[in-house]
């Protein structure tokens, strides 16, 4: 006789409790409330626990995600968080900002049959939890090694490779530019999307551990990484996309035209929000375009919102289909009232007599074949011009590397683009010590795959410095 | 943090600022700027490194009171300290040895000018300095400036001192120099670099500028300092600060220099001074 019929599993993931459309609009706290202890055990008794789970894999960090989902099932958060930490030194901010529907939720074998366990989710509610409890846990380190590795750039490749590093028993020095640490995760991501005490915490866990962190300082101008190289066995870039890219169109540089990593280092890092509290001026706009359809697009739109623009345009030359930005991201936006003009190319921007920008000219689009991307390209319309009066521009249509290290290191292969050239395999760049990983080896990306190239260097570096080899 | 090692309003709201910054100084050239911080809620600014003590490990800045920054540096004494200050950044002043160099300092430009003075001559050159100002108790680092200058100028708007007027007065010291002007290179605000580059246009004499726009982060990525030099957009904090001036789009820069005056005024009364608001409000 068979058992009796097991439960029938519920295919519904536990949504998050978020912050009312109305209500966030208004204040500039984190949209995701996250899961209580009842949300996140029934979600993780979802979890198959598959022998052979396709969701790992897709995890640039290797994260054992059935080991710390096992956790949150059995109410032993502890051995949870102690499982995800193992591989992620920074599960605050992957639960919140890693694409989880590209990545490890896009493996996850109940996308068969309904929907995927809500992995992210669940890493927030560990990391959360930990937090709750008071100062984290110390691992043991390893006994020094004696050797030095420098790390150029606080974000977060660079804290992947000194958290690996450092409990490797190398000794670790981060140089940061800014006078904060976390690079895009202080001055790009919003707080409402990622509170930056959460980021303080994880920055202050890598303290504790021993890596010691030198922000203002830039290297490529204050030193440059053939003068680390003279006091460091190693020295690993992730210096980051840190150049605008704008149009080339006409008017771009009028007033009220922000690149978005102005917009959002003037919002994000030097508090913006806060004026007059803190010194950073700000305008109040009340028309504002964003250029651009991924991440960064909507975080610009959603901050313009908060500081109480009436109406927020996402100007996006392709359809709704594929816009570049996360699904949650969007429907964020939309419900907190954004508009989206797809199928719209700003040609030129137009000014007042003080140099404000004042309208956008823009050009209709219709999709054609497909690209090189494999998305539809966009195809002018020809004759549909029109004007769309707007008092601020923000251009949010990606970066390219920050070339001053490129162009103050001898010897270091660039791509076309001005990326370091470094091995897929080992992050290894042209010149001998130096590895590179992150957006100044990739171009603009995102958090994960970041931590996934530190996270590959480090083992590189590691086994140079053991054995001389690389 | 970074301590202040000597601050003073060195002539009316003109303030010169020593800090100890060590990793600054390693390998600093002149021309070149640093960033500050006033306060851990204040916002980065940019300011012309004018000299250097690479044995103490200090540099020196200038800066004109003129808003909320400005005025909490203007504060600060011996032994207070600030979250911020980093560089060197910027392109340094291209120095060799030209023939003879006109360089003119206003304002803060006069204290900036100084190390460029001082390479140029040590490359060889034929040192013109010219300094401007509203009047003659405007100028300051007199006997510094004439150290390694060849001959030195001053043009006062009042006429308390050389040349009575402005900046197109240069027209007449550089034909009263005698002899071809190989380059100029000019310091200090946006409209001073500015009426130079005009008096240099018709002649054509190469003429360097260093331009100080809005920055906030200063390498290169936030974008915001962007100018337009001839037909090309350029980043002032990477690509400059130094740039020809006869290539400049100055009605551009001007008008971009100006796009936070309103807000750069209201800090200022409401920055944390509540006696002063209280006054305002009365």
């Amino acid at each position: 006789m068979p058992d009796k019929p097991k439960p029938k599993r519920d295919l519904n993931r536990r949504d998050m409790p978020k912050q009312s459309p109305k209500v966030r609009r208004q204040n500039f706290n984190e949209v995701a409330l996250g899961y209580t202890v009842e949300l996140a055990r029934e979600e993780a008794e979802r979890c198959l626990q598959c022998k052979n789970p396709k969701c790992v894999p897709m995890c640039p960090v290797e994260i054992d995600i059935p080991g710390f989902i096992r956790g949150i099932a059995e109410n032993n958060f502890a051995q949870g968080t102690q499982t995800l930490k193992n591989k992620n030194l920074l599960p605050a901010v992957c639960g919140r900002v890693c694409p989880q529907e590209e990545q490890c939720e896009k493996g996850c074998i109940l996308n068969k049959r309904g929907a995927p366990v809500a992995i992210g989710r669940l890493e927030r509610f560990l990391a959360d939890w930990e937090a709750a409890q008071g100062e984290a846990e110390i691992p043991k380190l390893t006994r020094s090694t004696g050797k030095k590795v420098a790390i150029v750039g606080g974000g977060p490749a660079g804290l992947t490779v000194a958290g690996d590093l450092i409990r490797l028993g190398h000794k670790v020095t981060i140089f940061e530019a800014l006078h904060e640490m976390g690079g895009v995760l202080v001055y790009g991501i919003p707080e409402f999307r990622l509170p930056k005490a959460i980021v303080k915490r994880e920055v202050e866990y890598l303290r504790k551990l021993g890596v010691e962190i030198r922000t203002n300082f830039v290297v490529g101008k204050t030193r440059t990484v053939d003068s680390l190289l003279e006091e460091y066995d190693a020295v690993f870039v992730g210096s980051g996309a840190g150049l605008p890219w704008f149009m080339q169109i006409p008017g771009e540089n009028l007033n009220g035209v922000y690149s978005a990593n102005e917009y959002l280092t003037r919002m994000n890092l030097m508090k913006g929000y806060l004026f007059p509290e803190f010194d950073t001026p700000i305008k109040n706009h009340h028309r504002v375009a964003v250029v651009g359809g991924g991440n960064v697009a909507m975080d610009c739109a959603r901050t313009a919102l908060r500081l109480g623009a009436d109406e927020v345009h996402i100007i996006y030359r392709r359809s709704r289909q594929e816009l570049p930005a996360r699904l949650e991201e969007v429907e964020n936006a939309e419900e907190e009232g954004v508009i989206f003009d797809f199928l719209t190319l700003p040609l030129r921007y137009i000014g007042d007599e003080n140099g404000w920008v004042k309208e956008i000219e823009c050009l209709k689009m219709e999709l054609g074949e497909p690209d090189a991307s494999g998305r539809r390209r966009p195809v002018p319309i020809e004759g549909s011009n029109y004007m769309l009066s707007m008092d601020a521009v923000i251009c949010a249509i990606g970066n390219s590397p920050n070339p001053l290290i490129p162009e103050t290191t001898p010897g270091m292969e660039v791509g076309k683009w001005g990326n370091i050239k470094a091995d897929e395999a080992t992050g290894k760049t042209s010149k001998a010590r130096v590895w590179a990983g992150g957006d100044v080896v990739s171009g603009a990306a995102t958090v994960i795959l970041a931590m996934g190239a530190g996270r590959i260097a480090a083992r590189s570096i590691h086994e140079y410095l053991m054995n001389g080899k690389t | 943090m970074f301590e202040i090692v000597e601050s003073q309003m060195i002539v009316p709201n003109l303030h010169q600022l020593t800090v100890r910054a060590p990793d600054v100084v390693q390998d600093v050239k002149s021309g070149q700027f640093v960033i500050l911080r006033a306060e851990d809620e204040g916002e980065r600014i940019p300011l012309s490194i004018a000299d250097w003590d690479a044995k103490a490990g200090t540099v020196t800045v200038f800066f004109l009171n003129v808003g909320a920054t400005t005025s909490k540096l203007a504060a600060l004494r011996a032994g207070d300290s600030i979250p911020t200050v980093v560089g060197p950044l910027g392109v340094p002043t291209e120095i060799d040895n030209y023939g003879t160099v006109l360089c003119l300092g206003g304002c803060y430009g006069i204290g900036s000018i100084y190390p460029i003075a001082r390479d140029l001559k040590k490359a060889g050159n034929r040192v013109i300095t010219v300094i401007e100002a509203r009047s003659s108790y405007l100028f300051y680092w007199e006997e510094k400036l004439k150290t390694v200058s060849d001959e030195m100028f001053f043009i006062t708007r009042d006429g308390t001192r050389g040349y009575k007027g402005h900046v197109p007065r240069l027209q007449e010291i550089m034909q009263a120099v005698g002899g071809e002007i190989d380059r100029v290179i000019i310091n200090g605000c946006t409209f001073l670099v500015k009426l130079g580059s005009e008096v240099t246009r018709p002649s054509g004499t190469k003429t360097i500028v260093s331009l100080a726009p809005i920055m906030i982060d200063g390498t290169g990525m936030c974008g915001v300092c962007r100018v337009t030099i001839g037909d090309s957009t350029r980043f002032a904090c990477v690509h400059g600060p130094d740039f020809d001036g006869h290539q400049v789009n100055w009605e551009e820069l001007l008008k971009r220099r100006k796009m936070y005056f309103n807000e750069e005024v209201v800090p200022l009364h409401t920055s944390r001074c509540e006696a002063h608001s209280a006054e305002i409000s009365g």
